[in-house]
């Protein structure tokens, strides 16, 4: 069966279709998670109190509910710019509506789980940074970006690339409504194997060689990245002007 | 969306309450015997990789990175359709708990293998020298020092199962989400989205909102006191604070 070249070529436009997505929500989600975090952590005036409640709902609402609720709620009530409805990617107009309903379900998912993350970052840059930046006459959004987020990005480099391989398996999620990335791939296989494998029925081995397939690519990619997270964690970088002081 | 306020499609939901209990009910029973099932295998897991034996780390390393670096809708179509097609299906139901307490008791083994690595060697060692058999030594002084430092991620765990549970969807399971669906999708009970939907997530907020608020505020405090105690050992150190 995996002879069959356009099968091969099927399941890899899947896999790179699974790591564009999969980078693209943490990307956007690092993005829109960032601004939660911050407007989390520092609107505590009382003008500014209520985004803060907005913030802290939307956290806590993605956090604590499945993502496959969200994707099927995008599905049907989030709104579809016309413009995109044509074939692209070698995909059918439906195909490309479903993809793009359901990478927003994921976006907005994962932008949640960032904006904890970055919360914690954030929450790990000590006191004294704010009173430093303050007395040399920066302003709260320059203390922002030229002294607080560098360091907190910094700090959770490691975590969101763990993120990187949950979003991957999370991905896989999106195989439920038929998207085209590795798994739903796989699963249409599945159930047309009987073209291909010469015998007219599924058979079990049918099943075991595609999703084998599939594990052993999901394995590979993960477990280089969780490798780069654990060499990080035990190699720290430690940047040249920390060193010095201490 | 306009049906959000509509009192007709709110109304359908209350005459169909029982399909959204019966789904929360099995949502609730598939975590519950899955959670048993991690447990027990994070436990086994867990300890195998701080036994100090070369075979028992290397078997439960493996079994670790495997089951984490790959996806758990895979791993559960991998166990369905396997036994689906070679004739001896569990039921989705079955299939459902083993897939997810196989899943979650990978993490569970690395939550407790960090809680047993936090415990310091001398407390091991102290052990071992009074004489404790390995599970004398485990139950009556490494557990009990470790579980406080195991409990919030593995409430952080527990969120994570519930809510995987969703996957079941995939082998058309009986769970809250698939019951959801099936329920807006039916064409008996069709329509009612919006509503449907909000039920759908809140029943699963009610549940996982406390367990995860819990879970942070244990973390955070657990945080506070480690610098605390860090911060007066520094003190004493420096000499800043006198005995």
């Amino acid at each position: 069966m995996l002879k069959n070249q356009a099968v091969i070529i099927y399941l890899l436009k899947g896999v790179a279709f699974t790591l564009i997505l999969s980078v693209m929500a943490v990307g956007i989600g690092l993005v829109s998670g960032s601004v939660l975090a911050l407007v989390r952590n520092y609107c505590t005036t009382t003008k500014t109190k209520l985004f803060k409640w907005l913030a802290v709902a939307y956290i806590e609402v993605f956090r604590n509910t499945p993502l496959l609720l969200w994707i099927f709620i995008c599905l049907v009530f989030f709104p579809f710019p016309e413009v995109l409805s044509r074939k692209m990617f070698g995909l059918t107009s439906v195909e490309v509506k479903l993809l793009f309903k359901a990478s927003t379900a994921l976006i907005l998912f994962t932008s949640s789980v960032i904006a904890e993350i970055v919360r914690g970052g954030l929450n790990s840059v000590a006191q004294g940074q704010f009173e430093a930046g303050y007395s040399q006459g920066f302003s709260t959004v320059q203390i922002m970006i030229y002294i607080v987020l560098p360091q907190a990005y910094r700090k959770i480099i490691p975590t969101l690339l763990s993120q990187v391989i949950t979003t991957i398996k999370d991905s896989s999620y999106l195989a439920n409504i038929a998207v085209i990335e590795l798994m739903s791939r796989v699963k249409t296989l599945l159930s047309s194997s009987y073209n291909y494998n010469g015998t007219g029925t599924v058979n079990v081995s049918d099943v075991f060689v595609l999703f084998g397939v599939a594990a052993i690519i999901y394995f590979i990619i993960n477990f280089s990245l969780s490798s780069v997270v654990r060499h990080m964690q035990k190699h720290p970088r430690i940047p040249k002007g920390e060193a010095r002081v201490s | 969306m306009t049906e959000i306020f509509s009192a007709q499609a709110w109304g359908k939901i209350w005459i169909f309450r029982d399909t959204f209990l019966l789904g929360l009910y099995n949502t609730v029973r598939i975590a519950v015997v899955a959670l048993m099932l991690s447990m027990i295998l994070g436990v086994v897991f867990g300890l195998m990789a701080t036994s100090g034996k070369k075979a028992l780390e290397r078997s439960s390393r493996v079994y670790v990175e495997i089951i984490q670096n790959t996806p758990l809708i895979l791993q559960l179509c991998f166990l369905y359709y396997g036994l689906a097609f070679s004739g001896n299906s569990l039921g989705i139901i079955t299939t459902g708990i083993i897939a997810l307490g196989i899943y979650h008791g990978a993490y569970m083994a690395e939550v407790v293998r960090t809680g047993i690595g936090a415990i310091p060697k001398g407390q091991f060692e102290a052990a071992e020298s009074q004489g404790f058999s390995y599970i004398g030594k485990m139950y009556y002084i490494i557990l009990p020092q470790s579980i406080k430092i195991i409990l919030p991620p593995m409430v952080n765990q527990v969120v994570n199962l519930i809510k995987n549970t969703s996957c079941l969807y995939i082998i058309g399971g009986a769970d809250l989400i698939s019951v959801t669906y099936s329920f807006v999708t039916g064409a008996s009970t069709g329509g009612a989205y919006g509503p449907a939907y909000i039920v759908c997530g809140a029943l699963f907020f009610i549940i996982c909102y406390p367990l995860s608020t819990i879970a942070s505020i244990w973390e955070n405090s657990l945080k506070m006191r480690d610098q605390k105690t860090s911060d007066l050992g520094n003190a004493i150190i420096e000499g800043t604070v006198t005995k």
